[in-house]
């Protein structure tokens, strides 16, 4: 079967997020207050094909760790996503 | 003369700068492209900087698994001297050959300047000829080189004398104005400052000079390993 994944890599907690608080720093500008603990990172998409949605999760974990994310650093979250 | 093979991915654009480098101090440089499965008859290895795979995904991610990079693995474990150059050293830390990782500058802007660095250890095969504190004017030129480790590593870095050079004034946010650290035996080294663009005083500085004998083990005893 065929599982629609998706991947969200974030940087790791106490990681500088150079990105998130330009955002958040952004904001007020354009209006838009009470906006805090802005965060940036990135979100894959992909389909993988497996048995189960668990076998499925595993499979998006193992690639997650070894090439969408630098564990050093970031931390992947996969989830079965809804097309 | 020593033999020095400078890797070529698809993207990377200091090869000729980090070749001239070599060959202006004596030596050979030979071009190694990514595919190539071994390293015959080479005696150090250059990763240079540029754009390896385009930085998709992340700087170094998809160049790590560039068929070359087990030679190098192998080419490290057996005492031979590696040096990551920008774009190189993110290659070198996304394969776990250096510890650490290289994130965005803290300013988020493109660097392209010179920097002054400190020589903080000279037990490593790039440092091993300056002297402790010694102020190197190198040129950065670099999105992401912001250099960041846990605690646990940056003691680790400390203790051993891995981190090489700092920078006088710290241009990117990165930790303890870390530039370039060694692994533990001192033959892996990468820093983000360009070395090979500092090898003429016509030109800027000739600061890299000091950097690229010790490398090539010119005006040096041989290197022996720390560890």
């Amino acid at each position: 079967m065929n599982y629609f994944v998706i991947v969200d890599v974030t940087l790791r907690k106490g990681i500088a997020d150079p990105e998130g608080s330009t955002i958040e720093r952004a904001l007020p500008a354009l209006g838009f207050t009470g906006v805090t603990n802005v965060h940036a990172g990135k979100s894959f998409r992909f389909d993988v094909e497996a048995e189960s949605e668990e076998a499925a999760l595993e499979k998006a974990t193992s690639l997650a760790e070894r090439l969408l994310s630098n564990p050093v650093i970031e931390d992947a979250l996969p989830r079965i996503g809804e097309r | 003369m020593a033999r020095i093979g400078v890797v070529v991915f698809p993207g990377s654009n200091c090869e000729f700068d980090a070749a001239a480098a070599v060959t202006r101090l004596g030596d050979q440089a030979e071009f190694v492209w990514h595919t190539r499965t071994d390293l015959d008859g080479i005696d150090g290895v250059i990763l240079p900087g540029g754009f390896a795979h385009g930085d998709y995904l992340r700087p170094g991610a998809l160049a790590r698994f560039s068929p070359v990079m087990g030679a190098v693995e192998r080419f490290a474990a057996t005492g031979g001297p590696v040096l990551g150059i920008c774009n190189g050293f993110q290659v070198l830390v996304e394969a776990g050959m250096l510890p650490g990782a290289l994130q965005k500058n803290r300013g988020l802007t493109f660097l392209c300047q010179p920097t002054t660095l400190v020589v903080s250890s000279t037990s490593s095969v790039l440092t091993r000829g300056a002297t402790i504190g010694q102020e190197l004017v190198v040129p950065i030129n670099h999105f992401s080189g912001s250099y960041t480790c846990d605690d646990e590593t940056h003691d680790e870095l400390v203790r051993n004398g891995q981190i090489v050079l700092r920078y006088k004034e710290n241009p990117n946010g990165s930790r303890d104005d870390i530039a370039g650290v060694a692994n533990k035996s001192g033959n892996v080294v990468g820093l983000m400052p360009h070395p090979e663009r500092a090898m003429s005083a016509l030109l800027g500085s000739a600061d890299g000079m000091v950097l690229f004998e010790g490398f090539l083990g010119v005006k040096v005893a041989p290197f022996v390993l720390a560890h």
